[in-house]
């Protein structure tokens, strides 16, 4: 097998990923007239909230900000496109379908958005069951749900968007099952009169099938999804459907930014990239913005993009600019953090037999007796299948309180020839 | 200039199908009735999950490459084989 010498590109600001906060830093950092280059992990700009696809509507703000960078002559965006290793302090090795290439940068601004964090309960592996968020991504790639019956569960105001998508999309939704109480819902949703946008937002997704103190506690099913179990309070229902998501929150993606060497820290209970007032983390040529700075939504990933972007290249009075947005954004982020807190009581889902690592297939009840991380992954595999502990490491964390995995390279699955392209090892590797 | 196909025709096992342009491999897959696109190790039956290229659970052969088919757009011509 042979392997296609790898390309080196460079640029003056590279930015990983195209959400609101990468968007938002192109677009800061063109200014400045050097090379932009933009890698996305997606087929398409846009991150999570803002996914195009075959059955995605996007909101007009977005479709502005992506026809401004696209504007831009100096920026290249390049889709598809994974950071799989770090070459030298300068340079990273990524991974497109048809190619490696070199990317030397002068300024990094990672813009690597959270994932979904998905908790373990008695039959979560069986096909149908997905994530809250994830559902909403399928369906938005075509994934047809027209008359299925849906039941969306776990946490957060997300629930209702996912709700409103389904159901555009023809899908009967039976119930939204939030596990908070619906004390700390009102307290959320009080407290928008601050937002007086999201207010408007929150009124757009009235939802008649929302349930609080909701938890799913299993999905029945042969090969797939037929009954699902959701306790309300003191009263247990099992409902008939076809398909279940359940999502508990978001978790930021601070992988490349930990194999770099920048430091995080903890937030709302989870890693995140730590940063200063300039969106500058603890490397000086590195910043970070949006949600791999800790989970906070759309608008404050924006602001805090933009910052970065100008921050980036010496335009301090620019990024100043956007501190007062920065601030009043941050303060619903934390509002909403800290009503949809998880609740302790979760921990209690997974039965002895139930998987908590979907890729090597154990058990909660081989995890359990291991003291931390590294000793599980020893003794059972726990977390050394192709999501690198990226699903199982999180839940991990809040089943067993055991610190996240550490980002290992390659940061995600790639090909043979990517990696031995990068150490100029053809021969040996790509046998 | 040409205009985008709205519709594009992928194989999936070897049996064409036309989907929307833009639908991603995982919404073909779920068009043409595969439930499952790989077999875990202890033998379950598993499908696309987190739905952004986290969980690896929509691995799916394309054109001979393992790719995942949530983060895969279909193209014209692709062939698609599940895992399962």
């Amino acid at each position: 097998m042979s392997t296609a010498a790898t390309q080196t590109l460079s640029c003056a600001a590279l930015i990983v990923g195209a959400g609101p906060a990468g968007l938002s830093a192109a677009k800061a950092a063109a200014s400045g007239g050097a090379a932009v280059l933009v890698l996305d992990d997606n087929a398409a700009a846009g991150g999570q909230i803002w996914r195009a696809g075959a059955h995605a509507h996007l909101p007009a703000e977005a479709l502005a900000l992506q026809r401004a960078v696209q504007a831009c002559a100096n920026v290249r965006v390049i889709q598809s496109a994974k950071v799989v290793g770090i070459l030298d302090a300068h340079t990273v090795l990524v991974e497109t379908p048809d190619a490696a290439l070199r990317v030397q940068w002068q300024t990094l601004i990672l813009c690597t958005g959270a994932r979904e964090r998905l908790l373990p309960f008695p039959g979560w592996t069986l096909p149908g069951v997905t994530g809250a968020g994830g559902l909403q991504a399928l369906i938005k790639g075509g994934m047809p749900v027209q008359g299925q019956r849906v039941v969306i569960a776990g946490t957060g105001p997300l629930l209702f968007a996912v709700a409103a998508t389904a159901r555009k999309a023809g899908a009967k939704v039976l119930m939204v099952a939030e596990t908070a109480s619906l004390a700390r819902v009102s307290t959320f949703a009080r407290k928008l009169l601050l937002w007086p946008s999201k207010l408007v937002q929150a009124a757009q997704l009235r939802e008649a099938s929302y349930r609080t103190s909701a938890t799913v506690l299993s999905v029945q099913g042969q090969g797939k999804v037929q009954q699902v179990t959701v306790q309300q309070g003191n009263r247990t229902t099992t409902l008939d459907c076809d398909r279940v998501a359940v999502g508990y929150g978001l978790v930021p993606n601070t992988g490349l930014a930990q194999a770099l060497g920048c430091a995080l820290h903890t937030q709302d209970g989870v890693p995140a990239v730590t940063v200063n007032a300039q969106q500058q983390t603890t490397l000086p040529h590195v910043y970070a913005a949006g949600e791999c700075t800790g989970t906070g939504g759309c608008e404050r990933a924006q602001t805090q993009g933009s910052i970065a972007g100008y921050a980036a290249i010496g335009k301090t009075a620019k990024a100043r600019a956007f501190e007062k947005d920065r601030a009043y954004w941050s303060a619903f982020a934390a509002h909403a953090n800290a009503c949809f807190a998880l609740d302790a009581g979760l921990k209690n889902l997974p039965h002895a037999d139930t998987l908590v690592c979907r890729c090597e297939d154990v058990a909660h009840g081989a995890l359990q007796a291991h003291s931390g991380w590294t000793q599980a992954k020893i003794h059972t595999r726990c977390g050394m299948g192709a999501c690198q502990g990226k699903v199982c490491g999180t839940a991990a964390q809040f089943l067993y309180g055991w610190e996240m995995p550490e980002a290992r390279v390659p940061l995600t699955p790639a090909r043979v020839g990517t990696l031995a392209g990068a150490s100029g090892n053809v021969g040996d590797l790509a046998d | 200039m040409t205009q985008a196909p709205s519709s594009v025709r992928v194989h999936i096992h070897g049996r064409a199908i036309t989907v929307t342009a833009g639908t991603t491999v995982a919404g073909a897959l779920a068009i043409a009735g595969v439930s499952a696109t790989r077999t875990s190790v202890s033998g379950e039956p598993r499908a696309a999950v987190c739905g952004m290229g986290i969980c690896q659970e929509c691995r799916v052969r394309i054109d001979g490459r393992v790719r995942l088919g949530c983060q895969t757009v279909c193209a014209e011509g692709m062939n698609v084989e599940s895992m399962a």
